[in-house]
């Protein structure tokens, strides 16, 4: 058996985004910048696109700028609240422990430049609060940028709350809604939020294909200069068959984001629970407040990439926060981040769903993770340590 | 693909799994820590590997090296298996991707470990220059 089960890192495209990129392919592929016809009929469907994710979202047309995908919206978004607030002299910036790598090597370079960055706690279970955000407001603060859903761990923070505290205090807040837009209900308007950012291969439309949602009288900046492409916000001719398969995508998710939620909050439960029975495993992350495909558990005695190989010997498509499946030395700054031991974040599986995968699918990955993990544990000194009372389990 | 065949193979069936209760050498190298653990377990009998098994916690590439390196010294005598290096380990598996390599340095030092620790045990002398310290932290 086949089962994909890695929606998080990326989705299959779905049939009617890749019908409604194809004819900006073959028939209307006219720059949408150019006068006539094909140029101009370009130019509508994008505008087109641009009322979908306007619509999605909860704002106007032109409060959607669309980019290469999350990471430029991302580094967009904070540079440009960065650039405004060092004119003012505010050069404080609030974020968190487990934001997603575009945005915090965009704060690694902001602090080289003179920004002092906060990174909220996001405790045990994957959550920081609106209360820890009030208290390290400061007079020079400038940003605060909190991820909406984690890639990793799926949890989902209480961002309208922290948008409402933001809009008092007159401070920017923008979030990174890449892992949540098109599978939880988000509103920019009711979310109090100034600045999203969104990614359509994260629900089942093409890679490299973006939006930077910036709330009317907020200010950007380029990223890229060049033509007056984006209201001369972002320079470079319109990847209009992108944009027009973005748009089909964002459209089919939120239409059908109750009923898919709804099934995939079953699957993960049961996926979950069936997980859990193997000894000495833990969930990450909040169980309650999580995006409803995601699943995120550390077995104890094991390393993940070869849990990933095996799996995928098996059909199975995960991934993991292992040291070695990212090429560096340390596991995952997520999984650090919530807490977890360095040897016990080795041992992470992450199983993201989508509306595709079936109860079948589910039962099999039920029944194959266990066998996988008895025997990469037989072969584990780690295991046999703790077997033989030599070391502590950490995870009871 | 990230892994050659062989290592795949050695990856998927690996040789010589286990421990062996009678050990006259025992070696380990790594920490749970940086993400790899080999330990070795060595029967000599008269200055030759009579049996070797291994346990790893690791990576494809860490489970791979351990299974590849202990074929190569199974039935030779401690001098050849002293001067097993990890690039021949490497090379045996048909390379591995560059940021794969320090995982499979730990072969070559488990062995050199559990070589050391027969000659400890069994009060045999022997230059200790040939031991010299790894990168690895040891942890018995
Ligand atoms: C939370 C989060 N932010 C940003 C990104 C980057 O998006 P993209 O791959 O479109 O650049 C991703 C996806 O990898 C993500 O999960
Ligand atoms: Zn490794």
């Amino acid at each position: 058996m086949k089962v994909y089960a890695d929606n998080a890192a990326t989705t299959k495209m779905s049939r009617s985004a890749i019908d409604a990129m194809l004819p900006y392919m073959e028939e209307v592929f006219g720059n949408p910048s150019s006068l006539y016809t094909i140029g101009q009929e370009a130019a509508e469907a994008v505008y087109k696109a641009r009322e979908k994710f306007a619509k999605a979202l909860g704002c106007t047309v032109n409060e959607i700028y669309f980019t290469s995908g999350g990471s430029e919206a991302d580094n967009q978004a904070i540079r440009s609240a960065a650039e405004i607030g060092a004119k003012r002299n505010k050069k404080h910036i609030i974020s968190t422990t487990f934001e997603h790598h575009a945005v915090l090597h965009t704060l690694d370079k902001l602090q080289t430049e003179g920004f002092d960055i906060t990174y909220l706690d996001v405790h045990e279970n994957g959550l920081v609060t609106a209360e820890q955000v009030a208290e390290a407001i400061r007079p020079d603060t400038c940003l605060v940028t909190i991820m909406y859903a984690n890639n990793e761990i799926g949890t989902v923070q209480p961002i309208r709350e922290i948008g409402a505290l933001c809009r008092e205090k007159k401070i920017t807040f923008h979030t990174d809604a890449v892992q949540a837009i098109g599978h939880i209900p988000v509103n920019v308007k009711e979310d109090n939020i100034d600045m999203l950012s969104l990614s359509a291969h994260k629900f089942h439309g093409p890679k490299g294909v973006g939006v930077l949602y910036v709330r009317k009288g907020v200010y950007i900046s380029n990223l890229i200069q060049g033509g007056a492409q984006e209201r001369g916000k972002r320079g470079g001719t319109e990847n209009v068959p992108g944009i027009m398969g973005a748009a089909a995508a964002i459209e089919e998710a939120v239409k059908n984001l109750g009923e898919n939620s709804e099934k995939l909050l079953k699957l993960r439960e049961r996926l979950i629970d069936g997980l859990l029975e193997i000894p000495h495993s833990v969930l990450n992350g909040d169980r309650n407040s999580r995006l409803p495909g995601n699943v995120n558990i550390c077995f104890e005695g094991i390393e993940g990439e070869s849990l990933l190989l095996l799996l995928d010997a098996k059909g199975i498509s995960a991934s993991s926060g292992s040291a070695c499946t990212s090429g560096s030395l340390d596991p995952s700054h997520v999984l650090l981040a919530i807490g977890r031991p360095h040897e016990i974040a080795h041992g992470s599986l992450r199983l993201s769903l989508s509306e595709e995968n079936t109860e079948e699918e589910i039962e099999y990955i039920v029944s194959e993770v266990p066998k996988v993990v008895y025997y990469l544990r037989n072969m584990s000194p780690v295991w046999r340590d703790l077997q033989e009372g030599k070391k502590d389990y950490v995870i009871q | 693909m990230l892994y050659s065949e062989i290592v795949m193979d050695h990856f998927m069936n690996p040789r010589n799994v286990g421990t062996l209760d009678d050990a006259d050498g025992i070696g380990e190298v790594g920490n749970a820590k940086c993400g790899d653990i080999m330990r070795i377990y060595l029967k000599i009998d008269n200055d030759t590997i009579t049996d070797v098994k291994f346990e790893t916690f690791g990576c494809g590439s860490a489970i791979a090296s351990s299974s590849m390196a202990t074929e190569m010294i199974k039935g030779k005598p401690l001098a050849d298996a002293l001067t097993l290096t990890n690039k021949a380990v490497a090379e045996a598996l048909d390379g591995l991707p560059a940021h794969k390599l320090h995982c499979s340095v730990l072969a070559e030092e488990a062995i050199k470990d559990a070589i050391k620790n027969y000659y400890d045990t069994h009060n045999i002398e022997y230059d200790p220059a040939q031991f010299k310290e790894s990168g690895h932290s040891h942890e018995h």
